[in-house]
């Protein structure tokens, strides 16, 4: 999973499976993230509370 | 027949005389010795049960007086192209050594998901469905070697064409100042064992092995050919129903080897 | 006289008594006692507690999994038509399907977690990958999704009446919710190569002629097949979960447009599968197994695995439920959109099914022999401690959860 398994080597497959994997945890990691950033300034009082409608 | 890939270094292989074989399992017992296979107090579950090497009972179908019957010793295959069991493995616990050929498992690392003995059409994996059973006192454990690693229950084992002894010539010939070596040098337990001398093992890329010459003869055959996964195990023998049953074939589709002359 | 737990529920709902829940749950959790007895055997003597053998490498676990997997599509497909495409009124059904999937993947991953021979060795399929594999490709977007699942869930717990009155967590269940649509793109990708990744386990095996497909650069074409027949069920069985709630509450939980919509895009694409799988058994039957020295009457010839499985799955359980669901007067009439929608998951079960036992059981060397099985008292716990697992945890949400936020306008 990580580069430095004493026999992996990069090839093309591996490019590509591990730059989707990656990308998609960072995504995930990013939404968690401002998801948290933006309660916590709202908590603070930095932002506005924004009432959801469902 | 199929060609092995192009790669220039040893390729080791096995050719099996049906013809010779007496189907009296020496190959089997000398592989569950050499490897440290272990035992079960009932050993009846054929199913569940551990061996590398499967002795295979077959039969013409005819009745008597015609019958005939004859045996298929099938270790692994070390499958040459695009390796069944290889290719599936999720955590890389398999894998074929090009300077050799051989399909090696690495124990420690198999986390029993046995998504290769699905794939595997041979049958050549097994299971740890239990974990290993050596008991003292009755002799089980004497013939433990220290070459073989132990398994421990939920891993997937198969016949490794006795790497360690290919490890253990190797060390020989590197202190004797030499990296080449002698046909004889290395070879299974169950080529050594068997009373009928029906197993021959070499080098498949070597011309001057027996087994590169033998899998010349018309007779040669290999199981499950058309799939096309390169075993590197052939069959010899003269008798056409037991060639027919290297494979399936629809009707007429099976060559013999000396067609009837028209 | 209110229920004990009556502040829990959600505003303006009714629920019946806990006494009465209580019991209700009473046989999940027997089910659940059951699976964890059999998960403490198998964990604790090996996998020799189950009949699985070395013909048999995959079983009922095997079956289950794949097929809840498949009956969860549920969640990312819905959630890919209320975020992506903007279907506004499948929002009314979403936390169900969210709620389904959930469950069935959870479960899914505890039960592999017991079927893997060494179960803390589960992370090498992180570790040491095999890019190459399709298991590998499957467990990272399982595991993926599984996190996706979970931050969709997390939201409608949040909207439990009393949580709600915590202001921090009030507010990140809201701003979660803003963000859902980025959260259901990734969950659509992850599961599109999941669920193809699970029908590509079986179309690789080459030397596996029942199962070995030819295809589309790596992905052979039961990879696309499985997707769609996951699409096409997975909505069916979240509009039978919904169905089932309505029938043992007694109330309508869910508007008919949103039933509506997805029964109509689930007929479309259980049309087309079955259209596309009966050409890709064509192919099989007709090309590629003769191409191996078979023929196809070769894989049924023995064993109660018969031709009428295939018979069952593609017909009986495929295009007649296609047909039914295809009517839009069949399709509105509640009886049989039920029929329908239970005959279409019946199908891709036995297609699961058909795909791991089948496929085990028929031998490849001319000489093999068919061999057979039936679980054990323990397999069976564990796969029904699923089906106890999922029944319990809705339960719960149902009662403490705005689950279905239009309950409260239909039943004023």
């Amino acid at each position: 999973m990580f580069p430095f398994c004493f026999e992996w080597k990069w090839d093309p497959d591996h490019f590509i499976f591990l730059g989707f994997l990656y990308l998609v945890l960072i995504i995930i990691g990013t939404g968690l993230g401002i998801a948290f950033l933006k309660t916590s300034a709202q908590v603070l009082g930095f932002m506005r509370e924004r009432h959801f409608d469902h | 027949m199929g060609k092995l890939s192009e790669h220039k270094g040893p390729k080791y292989g096995m050719v099996i005389d049906l013809d010779k074989c007496t189907g009296c399992g020496t190959c089997m017992v000398a592989c569950a010795h050499e490897n440290n296979l272990s035992v079960r107090p009932d050993e009846s579950d054929i199913q569940r049960k551990l061996t590398w090497m499967r002795l295979y009972m077959v039969t013409n179908g005819e009745a008597y007086p015609k019958t005939e019957v004859s045996y298929f010793p099938r270790p692994c295959m070390q499958c040459d192209h695009h390796t069944p069991c290889v290719s599936v493995c999720p955590a890389t616990a398999t894998d074929y050594d090009i300077n050799t050929g051989i399909v090696s498992q690495i124990y420690t690392r198999c986390i029993g998901c046995r998504y290769c003995m699905a794939a595997c059409p041979y049958h050549a994996r097994v299971f740890n469905w239990w974990d290993g059973y050596f008991p003292k006192g009755k002799g089980l454990e004497r013939y433990l070697s220290p070459e073989v690693s132990v398994r421990m229950r939920g891993v997937v084992e198969k016949c490794t064409f006795c790497h360690h002894r290919l490890m253990r010539a190797k060390t020989k010939a590197y202190n004797e100042g030499r990296r080449e070596l002698e046909e004889d040098e290395y070879i299974t337990a169950c080529t050594e064992a068997c009373p009928a001398n029906a197993i021959t093992f070499g080098d498949l890329n070597n011309p001057e092995h027996k087994v590169s010459k033998l899998i010349k003869s018309p007779y040669a055959f290999r199981l499950l050919e058309r799939l096309g996964t390169q075993p590197k195990v052939y069959y010899l023998s003269k008798k056409e129903w037991v060639r027919k049953l290297g494979d399936n074939y629809l009707p007429g589709e099976f060559k013999p080897v000396n067609p009837p002359k028209a | 006289m209110n229920p004990f737990d009556a502040a829990l529920f959600p505003e303006g709902t009714k629920r019946c008594s806990l006494k009465l829940f209580i019991a209700w749950n009473i046989p999940w959790i027997l089910l659940l006692l059951w699976g964890l007895v059999g998960a403490v055997l198998c964990l604790y003597k090996g996998l020799n507690q189950t009949n699985m053998t070395d013909y048999f490498a995959f079983a009922l676990w095997i079956v289950f999994d794949l097929a809840v997997i498949a009956l969860g599509a549920g969640a990312f497909f819905t959630g890919f038509l209320t975020y992506i495409i903007g279907k506004k009124e499948l929002k009314d059904i979403i936390n169900a399907a969210v709620l389904i999937g959930f469950i069935c993947y959870s479960g899914a991953i505890a039960m592999l977690g017991i079927d893997i021979g060494q179960p803390l060795r589960g992370w090498f399929i992180f570790w040491h990958v095999n890019v190459h594999s399709m298991l590998a490709e499957v467990s990272f977007c399982i595991t993926a999704y599984l996190g996706v699942l979970a931050i969709e869930y997390l939201p409608i717990i949040l909207e439990n009446r009393q949580i709600q009155r915590i202001k921090e967590l009030r507010l990140f269940g809201n701003n979660l919710h803003e963000i859902m649509a980025m959260f259901a793109a990734t969950g659509t990708f992850l599961s599109f190569f999941h669920q193809g990744s699970l029908g590509g386990l079986f179309g690789v095996m080459y030397a596996r002629p029942f199962a070995y497909r030819e295809g589309f650069y790596v992905w052979p074409w039961t990879f696309f097949l499985f997707v769609l027949s996951a699409i096409a069920a997975g909505p069916c069985f979240t509009i039978l979960c919904t169905r089932l709630a309505e029938f043992i509450t007694r109330k309508k939980l869910v508007p008919d447009k949103a039933v509506q919509t997805l029964a109509k895009i689930a007929a479309y694409l259980t049309g087309i599968y079955v259209l596309l799988k009966i050409v890709d058994t064509l192919v099989w039957a007709y090309k590629l197994t003769p191409k191996a020295g078979l023929t196809l009457m070769d894989y049924y010839k023995e064993g109660p695995y018969g031709i009428w499985l295939l018979i069952a799955e593609v017909i009986i359980f495929g295009i007649i439920p296609a047909i039914i669901l295809l009517i839009p007067k069949a399709r509105q009439h509640p009886g049989w959109l039920v029929v329908a929608c239970l005959m279409n998951c019946t199908g891709i079960v036995l297609n699961r099914f058909v795909f791991t036992v089948v496929t085990l059981a028929i031998p490849v060397m001319p000489f093999g022999r068919f061999v057979s099985y039936w679980p054990t008292w323990q397999e069976w716990g564990i796969a029904l401690a699923l089906v106890g697992y999922g029944f319990l945890l809705f339960s719960l949400s149902y009662r403490y959860l705005p689950l279905f936020p239009k309950e409260r306008e239909l039943n004023p």
